[in-house]
């Protein structure tokens, strides 16, 4: 197991190399640059502006400057948020990004699960097909609708819940972001979990535990559980990277000032080390919840842990 | 009063009656055989009895347990009977046992569940209960998964949880079907010891089973109740013309007619072949050490063993579809060797294979016709469309298949017909070699009867050459004019078919004769003759591979392999060939490890 997990580390870092040097093209390629403003600046102050971030470089002297960097554990300076480092934006802005994240992935493993597995137990049910219905229905619908629908229906007209973030007080202000990111995991987990789980229950095994009258209470709990989830479980990793761009656009909409913001803001600023910074740091959480979801693997399925 | 009553059962699935009209009997402590090909309906009727048909099936009629009705009834007033006072165990102890659960944890839940123990002393009521099925080493194995075991163990572990409860009844749905043979003999070995007043519901296709274990008989066809009585009287008197069939068509390791050997020049030649494997851990496991052997022309060898024994990977490397690691093997004077692909197209087309499954062997998405025609394609491309429809509607004919087949899916065919297809496609090339695979295994015995006869009348006809690997000593002995024994990669005995079943001379053949269910009920089975499973190919024994079950072995057993070598008209491998005698049964084995019962 531990040969296996070195293994997968050290075969993150091409990976990872990968992700940093096309989202290096990426943003360089995009037109404008982080200095460029409404307001022209003389060109001898560009000029040095420029040539105090290196801007003046050839783009592979840059991207040399950049690697050695980060291979100091080093994201650089951010060139729009003056006198902060991207590592300190980071810091400041994931706290509450990881908090809205990891709510959102319990509400949609908790619910999703659930309602897959009572769909499955009453297969072909009124309750089976609304269910279903629902799912169907909060895959198809993207995050960018589903939010200010949620908002003007339980903000604007029932009043119910706050509409935005600054100004809101107490738990109330997580509600409808955290619904509108957990949706569509909601939506495809309980797709997932109900046919795995008819699966399931359609195996020998379980024919096995029926016939020794164990009630359908410890035949769910004890027997089909586990197996059941194991679909669930492979799209733990994909489930996580969804959340992660979900927030980039829910954060927008409720102006919550977490990563995300700090990355779209990046983004529309041409601040190259911030946006960079950001996919980085992304997509080593990715890449580090991925590796933790297989290990998760062999602790679930018995056989897979012999390997 | 009967402890079980079944009346006018009746099953069915929309429209289709798979069960029609079953009434019988089971009284206390009885022990009852149903039997019957695929399809007629025996498993669905042992599965309705605790309610386990899935939710599609329409159930009718009346199934009466110790007074109380169980048809139709809801899950909770079965859930009282399941397990507790009906026990089941399923044929595919892999499939049948929950692979996540501990095994320890899956019976305890059954006890706990019928509060026939609390938390503290289940678990040594399971371990207790693992020591009476014989498993070596109970308290380890509590915490063991399925996957850790053997088949046979977990057979053991399967029938461990039906009997938990001591039922009143215990129903085995083919429990020995997936094991082998010298494993099936102490799995039934073991219910009839266990079992003691629990009365027994066996369902099976063989009847050299049920033959020596049930005083009463059902015969099943088509879901219909053909025959009933006391197997003596069944066996011996049939009333039925199907159960006349399916008693004829049962074939015996110990009569019946037998192939004369046959002395046609030698057409393959194996020598010292050797096939092994690396595993995900690269540990090497030798499937196939040092076999030679040879084929001659007109002649049916067939390769006997059970699992693990490497005759599916010796002929496999043989055909180039794995490499064969040293040895060589020459047919018509020129080597075979090399992957399949690269090997000349006389060789190709001169060696034909018929699967095990037939139904998975064959494409679904093609005609029968594109099917057996497919070969002509490769190996005569030039043959006009018309040349090939009549090539492969002569081969159809041949196999006893008329051209209403042309235009079918192998969805559309029973197992024998997509059977005879597979046959037909191997043999449209006119091989001379043809390596059949467990071809047979997947067949009721009609059919397999059927098959078989196919088989020698092309072979007379054509002077074919067959390789036949079966792990059914019944079925070698009707159909080979030699046997090759292999155990563990190894041969361990080679002979002419009259010799090696009137006289086998290696202990393994010996065991293998002995554990084989002959489907009559007056000769009485023959107790385990072995004890323990093949061990595995990764930690072969040293010396001779078979002396850790061998009732003979000696030192020298221990220490040394033995080489083949001529006795008394076999090629043995056996040190002691000389000093022992088979025919008396084999001394000192003690079948099942059930102490303090």
């Amino acid at each position: 197991m531990l040969r296996y997990t070195l293994l997968r580390v050290l075969g993150a870092i091409p990976t990872l190399l990968l992700v940093v040097v096309l989202a290096f093209l990426m943003v360089h390629a995009a037109p404008g640059g982080p200095f460029d403003d409404e307001r022209v600046l003389p060109v001898d102050v560009a000029a040095n502006i420029q040539a105090a971030y290196h801007l003046d470089e050839p783009l592979p002297a840059q991207f040399a400057r950049y690697l050695s960097g980060l291979l100091h554990g080093d994201l650089g300076p951010s060139y729009r948020y003056r006198d902060y480092t991207v590592a300190e934006l980071i810091r400041s802005g994931f706290p509450l990004s990881l908090r809205l994240g990891v709510l959102a992935m319990a509400l949609a493993l908790l619910v999703g699960i659930s309602s897959g597995i009572v769909a499955a137990l009453r297969q072909g049910s009124m309750l089976d097909r609304m269910v279903m219905f629902f799912a169907v229905t909060g895959i198809s619908i993207p995050v960018f609708v589903v939010a200010p629908l949620l908002v003007l229906l339980f903000a604007v007209n029932l009043q119910w819940l706050p509409a935005g973030w600054s100004g809101a007080s107490g738990a109330a202000k997580y509600i409808l972001p955290v619904i509108t990111l957990a949706l569509p995991q909601i939506a495809y987990i309980a797709r997932l979990t109900r046919a795995s789980m008819i699966d399931v229950l359609g195996t020998d095994f379980i024919r096995t535990a029926r016939a020794q009258g164990l009630g359908t209470k410890v035949i769910i709990r004890v027997h089909a559980f586990k197996p059941a989830i194991m679909p669930v479980l492979s799209y733990l990793g994909p489930a996580i990277a969804a959340i992660l761009t979900g927030s980039v656009v829910v954060e927008e909409v409720f102006g919550i000032p977490g990563l995300g913001q700090f990355f779209v803001r990046g983004a529309l600023n041409r601040d190259y080390t911030l946006v960079l910074g950001i996919v980085i740091f992304y997509a080593t959480l990715i890449i580090a919840l991925n590796l933790a979801v297989d290990l998760l693997y062999g602790v679930i399925d018995p056989r897979v842990r012999q390997r | 009063m009967s402890l079980l009553e079944v009346k006018h059962l009746n099953i069915r699935y929309n429209d289709v009656a798979v069960v029609n009209g079953v009434s019988f009997k089971v009284s206390r402590g009885e022990s009852v055989g149903i039997v019957g090909e695929s399809g007629s309906g025996k498993s669905q009727t042992a599965l309705s009895l605790l309610g386990l048909l899935p939710g599609n099936a329409k159930l009718t009629g009346s199934i009466i347990f110790d007074g109380e009705e169980l048809a139709n009834k809801s899950n909770k007033k079965l859930d009282r009977v399941r397990g507790r006072r009906i026990g089941i165990v399923f044929q595919d102890p892999m499939q049948a046992l929950n692979p996540y659960l501990r095994i320890g944890q899956q019976l305890r839940l059954v006890l706990l569940q019928h509060e026939l123990a609390n938390n503290k002393d289940a678990d040594a009521k399971v371990i207790a209960m693992l020591q009476r099925v014989g498993l070596p080493d109970p308290e380890r194995q509590f915490r063991a998964y399925p996957h850790e075991l053997s088949g046979g163990m977990r057979q053991r572990v399967m029938i461990a949880s039906a009997l938990i409860c001591e039922p009143d009844l215990l129903i085995a749905d083919e429990p020995t079907t997936a094991l082998d043979v010298t494993v099936q003999a102490q799995i039934l070995d073991l219910l009839e010891e266990l079992r003691d007043d629990t009365a027994l519901l066996l369902i099976t296709h063989d009847l050299g089973i049920v033959a020596g274990r049930c005083e009463r008989l059902l015969v099943l066809e088509a879901g219909k109740l053909i025959e009933s009585g006391a197997t003596t009287s069944v066996f011996s008197s049939p009333e039925n013309p199907h159960t006349r069939k399916l008693l004829a068509a049962a074939l015996r390791t110990d009569r019946g007619e037998i192939q004369e050997p046959n002395n046609g020049k030698t057409v393959l030649g194996v020598e010292g072949a050797s096939v092994s494997f690396r595993n995900a851990a690269k540990d090497q496991l030798v499937a196939v050490a040092d076999v030679s052997l040879s084929l001659r022309k007109g002649e049916t060898l067939a390769i006997v063993g059970e699992s693990g024994s490497g005759k599916s990977s010796l002929v496999r490397a043989l055909l180039g579809l794995i490499p064969m690691r040293a040895g060589r093997a020459v047919y018509a004077g020129e080597a075979l060797e090399g992957p399949v692909q690269s090997r000349a197209a006389s060789q190709r087309r001169d060696l034909q294979l018929v699967f095990q499954d037939p139904v998975s062997a064959l494409n679904p998405s093609l005609r029968v016709s594109a099917i057996v025609g497919e070969p002509l394609l490769v190996h005569q491309a030039k043959l006009s469309r018309a040349g090939r429809s009549e090539r492969v509607i002569a081969i159809l004919k041949k196999v006893g298949l008329d051209e209403s087949y042309l235009r079918r899916y192998p969805h559309q065919l029973s197992g024998g017909q997509a059977q005879r297809v597979a046959i037909a496609r191997a043999l449209i090339l006119e091989p001379k070699i043809l390596i059949c695979d467990e071809a047979v295994n997947a067949l009721d015995g009609t059919v397999r009867q059927q098959v078989l006869e196919l088989l020698k009348n092309v072979q007379r006809e054509s002077g074919l050459s067959i390789i036949f690997i079966s792990h059914d000593l019944a079925v070698v002995r009707s159909i080979s004019h030699r046997v090759a024994v292999m155990y563990l990669g190894r041969l361990v005995e080679i002979a002419d078919t009259a010799k090696l079943f009137s006289k086998p001379s290696h202990p393994y053949t010996k065991a293998l004769l002995d554990a084989s269910p002959v489907p009559d009920p007056r000769v009485a089975p023959v107790r385990a003759p072995l004890r323990g499973e093949t061990p595995s190919p990764l930690t072969p024994p040293s010396g001779c591979a078979f002396h850790p079950r061998c009732a003979f072995a000696a030192n020298i057993c221990v220490e040394k392999k033995p080489a083949l070598r001529d006795a008394d008209g076999s090629r043995v491998a056996c040190h002691r060939v000389d000093e022992i005698d088979l025919r008396i049964s084999m001394p000192g084995v003690k079948t099942t490890a059930s102490p303090g019962r």
